[in-house]
């Protein structure tokens, strides 16, 4: 029994894991470039922005029942979870990128240009890295926050931690639950320290004179 | 044939005038010191010249080219640019500051690294002791340097100054004017040097333009600008 509930400890996390890893993965390749975009193009502000900040507003639970039904995303299982996971990971990770960008110091942007940067040499080498330590945070925030939204996987069959979480609720089993809460703490505090401890560094490089 | 020359320009934000009618001639060798009160469009005029702006009414010549005909990041990296104070890259070393224009131009490796720790002895900075460390760590004496060597670095034949010392303390400008002075008889290069400080102003430049209000009042050597009977240079005579 014991033996057996490590192994699927073991399983689940796994499956968590990768729940995650995949929908942050996609997260950052999706909301990265849309800040950039939205940091050159003021006009697309508004828009993009006002559209993921009302993504994030829709509760979790509701968001699975609207893309179960809708061809080729929705349906039962991890593809519909990693692309709900996707959209309430968007927003940090896109503002952040934005606000990063936008507030690196004027002077320094144009002393870039003034030096005959190109407008891609001036994104690439002071930008981005002058951003990163915003950028960061925005993914730290939100990695923390995926790994708790991924715990009602389950409740579509997407799998991961949520099914122990589901199943000690249905059954009235504290011990289930605690078997799926402990190690999806465990792993948001690990991501946080990781990528806490990845934005300090950052901040040190990029801190301004 | 002048390395800068405006002809008959004039600039206009938003509806508001900046600069009018200007004509000045920047022979090659010369410092031309552009002086005036704030908002009186002096940095306006070095903007017009590297091509961060464009003239709304008549144009502006580098080389006898006008600055629209130049590609418009090749004029840039043809001409230095030191700027007060918060200029340099706050996440690059001093080395990669100063190496910066090269290696944008494609440079190899190793012509940047001598060309690198060859400025910074010649502004005073020892490489082995500087070229690791980052803006920060620096005195704003020490960075006003690394921006000197870093408008040199691409060995352009005309630099632009815009208040370079002025966030200075009174002894570390005068050093600053000093080597400025140095390199000047070593280097040879055109400058348009923008100060508001007439001591500055009499101290560098072969010649001073007195802009006042967008238009130039003025165009004198240093010698004879305590004569200069204008308003604005009388106040500025004031000063001395």
């Amino acid at each position: 029994m014991r033996a057996d509930l490590i192994s699927d400890i073991l399983r689940l996390s796994g499956e968590h894991l990768t729940l995650v890893g995949i929908s942050m993965a996609f997260a950052i390749l999706v909301g990265m470039p849309l800040g950039i975009l939205v940091a050159r193009n003021p006009r697309a502000q508004n828009v993009v922005l006002g559209v993921t900040s009302v993504v994030q507003t829709i509760p979790s639970l509701a968001l699975f029942g609207f893309l179960i039904p809708i061809p080729f995303v929705g349906g039962i299982g991890p593809r519909t979870v990693v692309i709900a996971l996707v959209l309430y990971a968007l927003l940090p990770i896109l503002r952040n990128t934005y606000v990063g960008i936008v507030s690196v110091d004027p002077a320094v942007c144009e002393s870039a240009i003034a030096m005959g940067m190109t407008s891609s040499q001036l994104l690439r080498q002071v930008q981005l890295p002058l951003a990163a330590r915003t950028i960061i945070a925005g993914v730290r925030v939100a990695t923390v926050t995926t790994i708790g939204t991924a715990t009602i996987a389950a409740a579509i069959g997407g799998g991961g931690l949520g099914v122990f979480i589901f199943r000690g609720v249905a059954s009235v089993d504290t011990a289930q639950v605690l078997a799926g809460a402990i190690p999806a703490a465990m792993m948001a505090l690990l991501a946080d320290g990781g990528l806490g401890w990845l934005e300090r560094r950052l901040s040190q490089v990029s801190r301004s004179v | 044939m002048p390395l800068i020359e405006f002809r008959n320009v004039s600039y206009e934000v938003a509806g508001k005038r900046i600069l009018s009618g200007i004509n000045l001639r920047v022979e090659a060798g010369e410092t031309l010191v552009l002086l005036g009160r704030s908002g009186s469009g002096k940095s306006t005029a070095l903007k017009l010249t590297n091509g961060m702006l464009f003239p709304t009414e008549g144009e502006v010549l580098v080389e006898g080219r006008s600055t629209r005909e130049w590609d418009p990041i090749r004029l840039k990296r043809h001409i230095g640019y030191v700027i007060q104070d918060v200029g340099l890259f706050p996440h690059f070393s001093v080395a990669r500051n100063v190496g910066l224009v090269p290696r944008l131009e494609g440079w190899a490796e190793r012509d940047v690294e001598n060309r690198v720790d060859g400025l910074l002895q010649n502004v005073g900075m020892p490489p082995s002791e500087f070229r690791g460390r980052y803006p920060r760590q620096l005195s704003g004496g020490q960075r006003q340097r690394v921006g000197v060597a870093r408008a040199l670095a691409a060995d352009p034949p005309v630099l632009l100054f815009d208040e370079p010392f002025g966030a200075l303390d009174p002894v570390t400008r005068l050093e600053l004017q000093n080597q400025f002075l140095e390199l000047q008889r070593e280097f040879k290069k055109t400058s348009l040097f923008v100060t508001h400080d007439v001591r500055e102003a009499m101290r560098l430049g072969s010649r001073i333009a007195l802009l006042s209000q967008g238009t130039v009042e003025v165009i004198t050597t240093p010698a004879d600008f305590p004569q200069v009977q204008t308003r604005d240079a009388r106040e500025f005579i004031a000063c001395l």
